[in-house]
């Protein structure tokens, strides 16, 4: 989508006056959070909640060390994905359960935030697990709202307990008594949706709080939600207590900042996601899911996994360290070609090692990474044993013979690679002693 | 309450949130750079798009350092006058009768309740009003959409739940050609726009009203939700591209909620609103004044 290659579109533009790679300054974060700021309001995440975060992010991104395989676009996007996940919480959908039966569950949201449809994917869901859930149609107001109930309820198999018009906080304790009396294990009672400013109806949502003993509030809101989202998940929780956040509608293109927003403001989590109109269509909340959805960045984000899968950054200073210390073994000159593999491509190993990247000066041929060959090679080194590897000048005649058949090769290939190893670790030398006049 | 006075009374919850957020911002002693980027801020938080806001904001500011203007009031005046410029994109509409008006949009934005409301108004203007309930799908939506017709004592044809809503829209189409009813408005099941077999079903419902009643003025309308946020311009992008839009509802305006998106649907894609929800009683709706609304979100 055309907004969500914006961000990392101007993000690189931002870094492409970053002449070489190092340390992230304060000058360019904060460049970058302002792209960032813009992205988060696009996604909804309310203005308040974005700049706290971005304030967080900056201080925790300034004077980072860039990753080798990351352009400096991509680490920031990284940092601010990692931190958005992490605020987001856990995965974590598990609903209470209480130690006296039947454990109480009871829904609060605006209007048409899709509480009633919920109560129905909640009780298959608990079907599922082996409970018994009992559906209490508390929601007095709307109309047809408890017919509504009554229909999802019998296509999740769960008996609705409802008495029609009356007094809701009288109907969701009798409701308790029925499960108790019927044995029951959980109760799901849906209320009326209601704005957080009616004060009538949330003192009515607090009634029934104090007259059951309720185990779970879940405050159902919809992913499409603006700015907004604030206030309503503040109210709810100011008056409720609300133990959990169910996500809804996140089946269309919103990007969800709300969650980030009501994560942020209640600190309560999020434990589930609905997401479509059949009654199975319930999903744990997925943090690092709804981060990209956010910065609406999935593919980039895929792409930094994957290099950071490739060479982790530890490997790539050990890599370094040994190109100085000249200590380069043919194990090293393995994990090189692996690694290559591994990226997919030369191109990205050769910027990935120190110095050869694309301002330096060592090129190497495409002959040089031939497929073919890199497995010949890596059958080669494979076949050697862990002492020939460390040191290949005790490689005689007959050590050659037992490694060309190990590998399925000839000794004339096996006299090659060791060759070409010698040059390379010629090469390195070279570059060591010369060291002022290579830029490493 | 005089005229536009349950709008304005709605709206003044949102005062509180864009009113206030300007102020401090106005609080400040310097009109300088920083200043219009956080008011470009501010105007996002109102749900207002990026693109508009920055157009807004852009605009405000090219003129203000052209006049040279220091005055805050001014300032503060003239960006009223820039989000008015953005309603006015939208031409104002001007219903004709006979009329159809479908009513479409997401889930759970309350079309059922602005259609009883609706029908209330017409009726209330002495227009012969019936209703189609041709969300089948919803478990008992018709059953709601009876209650509202019950209260706005209009007719309702309806089908049992599952069947064709194409089949009740042509019901309906037939039955109001032959009573000559001024508007015949049709209830459709809430869909996300993304849902490409749900928007062919529109369409098909659209083509029914298009075929079987050419003399009757079409109008598409689409629910929106006062709550949401930068997703509604999605939302009306793809319903105008599947049955072409002529109009919004606004809902659940007697939230907190300030419906912003509202400034760059008008800008952006040049639909007007038509009516604006302000409560669950069958008479909280109006017809949508821009003055007022503008005045009351400053």
């Amino acid at each position: 989508m055309a907004v969500f290659s914006g961000l990392s579109e101007k993000l690189n533009h931002i870094f492409s006056k970053m002449t070489k790679r190092g340390k992230l300054t304060e000058l360019e974060i904060k460049q970058a959070m302002r792209e960032v700021r813009i992205a988060l309001l696009e996604a909804d995440v309310n203005l308040q909640v974005a700049k706290d975060f971005i304030a967080s992010v900056s201080e925790k991104a300034v004077g980072q060390d860039i990753l080798k395989s990351l352009s400096p676009a991509q680490q920031v996007i990284k940092i601010v994905n990692e931190e958005l996940t992490a605020l987001m919480g856990s995965t974590n959908s598990k609903l209470v359960v209480s130690s006296s039966l039947p454990t109480v569950i009871m829904m609060c949201g605006l209007q048409g935030a899709g509480k009633t449809t919920l109560c129905g994917k909640l009780a298959l869901h608990l079907k599922k697990q082996g409970k018994k859930p009992l559906l209490v149609a508390c929601d007095v107001y709307r109309p047809a709202a408890i017919e509504q109930l009554k229909i999802v309820g019998e296509k999740a198999g769960a008996e609705v307990f409802e008495k029609g018009q009356g007094n809701p906080v009288k109907i969701a304790s009798e409701g308790v008594e029925y499960a108790e009396r019927f044995g029951f294990d959980t109760v799901i009672v849906d209320t009326a949706g209601r704005l957080h400013i009616d004060e009538n109806l949330m003192k009515e949502l607090e009634d029934i709080t104090k007259t059951i003993r309720v185990d779970e509030i879940l405050l159902t809101v919809d992913s499409m939600t603006g700015q907004d989202a604030v206030n309503v998940a503040k109210t709810f929780n100011e008056r409720l207590a609300v133990t959990g956040v169910v996500l809804t509608k996140l089946d269309g293109d919103t990007r969800g900042g709300a969650c980030l927003s009501i994560k942020a403001v209640t600190g309560k989590p999020i434990k589930f996601a609905s997401v479509g109109e059949k009654l199975t269509d319930l999903e744990p909340f997925y943090p690092d899911r709804m981060a990209s959805r956010i910065l609406g960045m999935g593919d980039v984000l895929s792409l930094i996994e994957k290099a950071q899968e490739a060479v982790s950054e530890e490997q790539a200073v050990k890599l370094e360290k040994k190109f100085r210390e000249n200590a380069f073994t043919l194990d090293d000159y393995l994990e090189q070609f692996a690694m290559l593999k591994k990226m997919g491509g030369a191109r990205g190993l050769m910027e990935m090692l120190p110095g050869m990247g694309l301002g330096g000066k060592v090129k190497i041929s495409d002959k040089d990474i031939d497929e073919k060959k890199i497995e010949r090679t890596k059958a080669i080194i494979l076949s050697m044993t862990k002492r020939e590897r460390f040191d290949p000048s005790i490689i005689n005649y007959s050590r050659k013979t037992r490694i060309a058949k190990g590998s399925g090769t000839t000794v004339q290939d096996v006299n090659q690679l060791l060759k070409q190893f010698d040059q390379t670790k010629q090469m390195m030398k070279m570059m060591r002693n010369r060291k002022g006049f290579f830029p490493f | 309450m005089g005229l536009f006075g349950k709008l304005f009374s709605a709206l003044k919850k949102t005062k509180d949130g864009l009113g206030e957020k300007l102020r401090v911002l106005f609080a400040r002693d310097k009109i300088g750079e920083d200043f219009y980027e956080d008011l470009e801020d501010v105007l996002i938080s109102s749900d207002i798009s990026v693109a508009t806001a920055d157009e807004i904001v852009e605009n405000l500011r090219d003129r203000m350092i052209s006049e040279k203007v220091k005055d805050k009031d001014y300032v503060l005046s003239e960006l009223k006058t820039e989000i008015k410029g953005c309603l006015d994109m939208a031409d104002d509409l001007e219903i004709g009768f006979p009329a159809v008006i479908m009513v479409i949009g997401v889930n759970g934005v309350g079309k059922t309740t602005s259609i009883g409301k609706i029908a209330a108004y017409y009726s209330s203007q002495g227009k012969s009003v019936t209703i189609a309930a041709a969300d089948t799908f919803r478990a008992a939506a018709a059953n709601q959409l009876e209650v509202w017709a019950d209260r706005a004592k209009v007719r309702i044809v309806k089908s049992a739940e599952g069947s064709d809503p194409s089949a009740v829209v042509f019901d309906a189409v037939s039955s109001v050609k032959a009573k000559k009813t001024d508007v015949l408005i049709i209830d459709t099941a809430g869909r996300l726009h993304t849902k490409s077999n749900l928007m062919e079903e529109l369409k098909k419902m659209s083509r029914v009203v298009e075929r079987e009643y050419p003399q009757a003025e079409f109008y598409k309308f689409i629910a929106l939700d006062a709550t949401t946020g930068q997703n509604a311009l999605s939302q009306v992008e793809v319903f105008d591209e599947a049955v072409g839009i002529d109009g919004i509802i606004l809902t659940k305006l007697d939230g907190t909620a300030k419906g912003g998106f509202v400034v760059s649907l008008c800008n952006e894609l040049q639909v007007p609103v038509v009516f604006v929800g302000t409560g669950e009683k069958i008479d909280d709706v109006e017809l949508f004044d821009k003055d007022a609304f503008v005045d009351g979100i400053f």
